[in-house]
């Protein structure tokens, strides 16, 4: 019998029609766990690098984390693995809700995409009964109107649906699949289904799931349940409120968003409206929120409210799911003022399926090219005079690839390209061809500059995490916060933060030393990859300070439900390296190098580029990759993974590498 | 005459408005009555069970009462506070018109124990795990006439009785009688 998994994917070659429940191997298990790292290791395998994201032979892979569906709180995640129409890069972005339990429960670890359907069609996964189904009827429908229609039309409200909008359908480069309160969002995987001509993915599931140690299982369920409700109790001090306790970020729960209004920058990523968060705003904001907020909920199996149900009588779409900081990407980007337009304009898009983070940087910067005389009004027809008409204009524009939205449908990067005439200045925050979190700093941060620079989920927010944000001022207040830290991995760890000043000799950028600033890295990243392959949701585990799970329960928790016995030294450097490696591998044989592990040039205003070029050296060695950021044969051959050594050194990229050391 | 006695009523107050619809009470529920206790879980075994129309705002968690062999003649819709409702989504019954509180292999009927099974736990464990307090545990005193006390029957032999005659209800008394004694045959 298989444990938290259910040992088998459902292969579903759309261009056939073929359907096939295979049997997975368990030592894939035993080597990548499940999610993340077994996606990664069939993209690996399957699918070879110079093919096209939008072509056919992509696979588009639904994988559930190993622990999903299991009593695990938080344990609820489907990650999504393609290559990017983007980035070009692998995609693996990831969404809550409900889909990864029922999946489960259906019977199967993945659902693995191929080919390209001749017509629009759905699938229907009913247990052992998978059906492929017209969806013309659904052509150009919303996300949220497709579940419903679907859910009627089969007549069962318990099905759990994934679907993509107007945006998905139109392979814009930046459309999300969304299904009933979460996303999949970054880096087009929603574009890769409409070019597989899949409007979504409707599952019901009614099987026992397994676990291999019950009672220890559940013990550790209710110390992570018990926890939780003492941290809501206890938030940490010192930070802002919407970073003390646990989840998401608690956009729906709190309308305090000092931090987020005058911290994060407005626009293109271009202003810091130090002065905007005045007690008119906060009452307004307030106001709006509390009436916008009709409920707040949550994921399966997860006590936080990350979550709400949106209902306001001025929405476009007038009811929807919405999470987390949407309702201000668009606000801030459009420089707006007012929360309203943020419900307003997440809703609709939402409906066709843009990523909320993306989309208005996109607008953002059209605006700016509009201002800066390089596009024109030829480019823009009846082009409103105001921000939030313009986003709406634009918004319509991308979704269905009209006129210049065909060009912005295609992200920032690449439609500064397209548009010339000096576009490219204004692409001034993207990483690997992706837009990042809009935020701009003084002080070079070492630890950020190495996540931002490396990380490979391309977004930030999805690499660090457990670590605040910026030194407490006080000493006493620092030690205070290692009293019952128990999370951090090491000693060395705490020390570092009961050191780090704001200001002085134990200030960014030279401090923390190398290997520290190294283990900090190593160590938040450890921890998003760890969920990526159990499933557990980050706002539980990796990204809040003090969460619930962490490096000294989760191998025990693995190794309860699966059976397997695995202690921290192999789930750190074994396993999570093995991924780790292989995900660079898979990107290094898409082309990934060195210069693309680059931040954008206004992220700090105080940049120090040798003591930057040593950050990065010291972190590859680090890391046993070589100094264009490639794994070595040696680090691969460590990490079972010599066949992949063997394809990187056959196909010359070391080579590559080597001249560029040389010239 | 008959004497008064006490009853301990054991009360599971449901807070709707306060449910964040995460199904971990029915997650929960499934995995503590798995044979051998927490070894797998499934919310279709679950006698609690999420009513859930999140854009019409319905959250309603239902526990699985009494079975019952035929279903009601007629149906009542109840409005709430502008919210409709079925008069199903409020039954307890494990009914021949729904698939709730069957057992999804055999159609065998759920029933809630309050968690009273071996060994009996502090509160339903559906309670719990519910942190948004949606659910929550009373245990009150009631007096009652003394012979009511008599009535109670072995609730084992109450169990059995009623899962057999589900089996009756599903395939007809005959072929229920014919597996069983060809189950007596194996043994």
């Amino acid at each position: 019998m298989r444990y938290a998994e259910t040992g088998y994917n459902l292969e579903i070659d759309l261009s056939s029609g073929n359907i096939e429940k295979v049997q997975t191997d368990p030592a894939l298990t035993e080597l990548h766990l499940g999610g993340l790292g077994t996606n990664a290791r069939i993209l690996w395998d399957r699918v070879p690098p110079e093919t096209d994201p939008l072509a056919p032979e992509n696979l588009l892979i639904f994988g559930t984390g190993l622990l999903a569906g299991t009593p695990a709180p938080g344990a609820n995640r489907t990650i999504v693995t393609t290559y990017s129409p983007q980035t070009l890069l692998m995609a693996y972005s990831m969404m809550g809700g409900f889909f990864a339990p029922e999946l489960k429960y259906a019977g199967y670890d993945k659902v693995i995409f191929s080919g390209r359907s001749p017509e629009l069609v759905y699938i229907w996964i009913n247990n052992d009964k998978v059906e492929i189904k017209d969806a013309s009827h659904l052509q150009g429908k919303g996300v949220v109107e497709t579940e419903e229609l679907i859910k009627q039309e089969l007549e069962d409200q318990d099905a759990q649906v994934a679907s993509i909008g107007l945006a998905g359908e139109n392979n814009v480069y930046y459309a999300s699949v969304e299904h009933a309160r979460s996303s999949a969002s970054r880096a087009g995987i929603g574009a890769v289904m409409g070019s597989k001509n899949l409007k979504a993915v409707a599952v019901r599931g009614t099987k026992d799931l397994n676990i291999a140690r019950p009672e220890k299982f559940i013990e550790l369920c209710n110390e992570v349940l018990d926890y939780i409700q003492w941290r809501a109790d206890n938030p940490v001090q010192h930070v802002p409120p919407i970073l003390a306790g646990l989840g998401s970020p608690q956009e729906m729960a709190i309308h305090d968003e000092a931090w987020h209004t005058t911290a994060f920058s407005w626009g293109n990523a271009r202003y810091r409206r130090k002065e905007f968060w005045t007690e008119e705003v906060e009452d307004e904001w307030f106001r709006v929120q509390d009436g916008a907020v009709q409920r707040l909920i949550s994921c399966y199996n997860c006590p936080m409210k990350c979550g709400a149900i949106i209902a306001y009588p001025t929405l476009e779409l007038s009811k929807y799911m919405m999470k987390c900081y949407s309702k201000l990407t668009y606000v801030m980007g459009a420089m707006a003022d007012n929360l309203e337009f943020g419900f307003r304009i997440a809703g609709l898009a939402q409906g066709y399926g843009v990523d909320s983070y993306t989309a208005p940087q996109v607008m953002a910067f059209a605006i700016e090219l509009y201002e800066n005389g390089i596009l024109t009004d030829e480019d823009l027809p009846d082009f409103p005079a105001d921000n939030e008409g313009r986003f709406f204009y634009l918004l319509e524009k991308i979704v269905r690839r009209e006129g210049i939205g065909d060009v912005l449908a295609n992200g920032v990067y690449w439609a500064a390209r397209q548009i010339g005439g000096g576009a490219e200045a204004y692409d001034s925050n993207t990483i690997k061809k992706h837009e990042q979190i809009p935020i701009k700093l003084g002080m070079l941060n070492p630890v950020f500059f190495l996540m931002h620079s490396t990380g490979e989920k391309i977004n930030i927010t999805q690499i660090e995490g457990q670590l605040p944000q910026a030194p407490f001022p006080e000493k006493e207040d620092r030690e205070e916060f290692v009293k019952n830290w128990f999370q951090a991995p090491s000693e060395n760890i705490k020390d570092f933060f009961v050191k780090w000043e704001p200001r002085g000799e134990y200030a960014f950028p030279y401090f923390p030393d190398f290997q520290t600033a190294c283990e900090l890295v190593e160590w938040q990243e450890t921890m998003h990859y760890i969920d990526d392959t159990t499933g557990i949701c980050a706002g539980l585990s990796s990204f809040p300070i003090k969460p619930p799970y962490h490096i000294h329960n989760l191998p025990t928790l693995i190794s309860a439900g699966t059976g397997l016995d695995i202690d921290k030294d192999e789930l750190w450097n074994k396993i999570i390296k093995r991924n780790r490696c292989l995900l660079r591998a898979i990107n290094t044989r898409r082309g990934l190098r060195r210069k693309d592990d680059r931040p954008p040039e206004d992220h700090w205003k105080k940049r120090f580029p040798e003591h930057e070029a040593k950050l990065l050296d010291e972190y590859y060695k680090f890391k046993g990759w070589n100094s264009e950021g490639i794994p070595t044969r040696e680090t691969l051959r460590s990490l079972d993974l010599d066949h992949v050594g063997e394809d990187l050194e056959k196909r010359g990229i070391y080579d590559d590498g080597q001249k560029d050391e040389d010239s | 005459m008959m004497g008064k006695k006490t009853k301990t009523v054991k009360v599971i107050n449901i807070d709707l408005e306060k449910c964040n619809g995460c199904r971990a009470c029915e997650m929960i529920c499934s995995a503590f009555h798995a044979s051998e206790k927490y070894s797998s879980n499934n919310p279709t075994r679950s006698r609690i069970r999420m009513i859930r129309r999140p854009l019409e705002d319905i959250y309603l968690p239902i526990y699985a009462g009494e079975y019952t062999a035929a279903e009601c003649m007629g149906r009542d819709k109840y409005v709430i506070d502008g919210k409709e409702y079925d008069e199903c989504d409020f039954c307890r019954a494990s009914c021949p018109s729904r698939e709730a509180f069957k057992e999804p292999d055999s159609g065998l009927p759920l029933k809630c124990d309050m968690c009273e099974d071996d060994p009996p736990q502090e509160e339903p464990l559906c309670v719990k795990w519910c942190l948004s307090d949606a659910l929550t545990y009373e245990i009150r005193e009631e007096e009652v006439e003394d012979e009511e006390e008599e009535e109670q029957k072995d609730l084992t032999q109450e169990e059995m009785e009623r899962s057999i005659k589900a089996l009756a209800d599903r395939y007809g008394l005959d072929k229920a009688a014919n597996s069983m004694a060809r189950l007596l045959k194996k043994e």
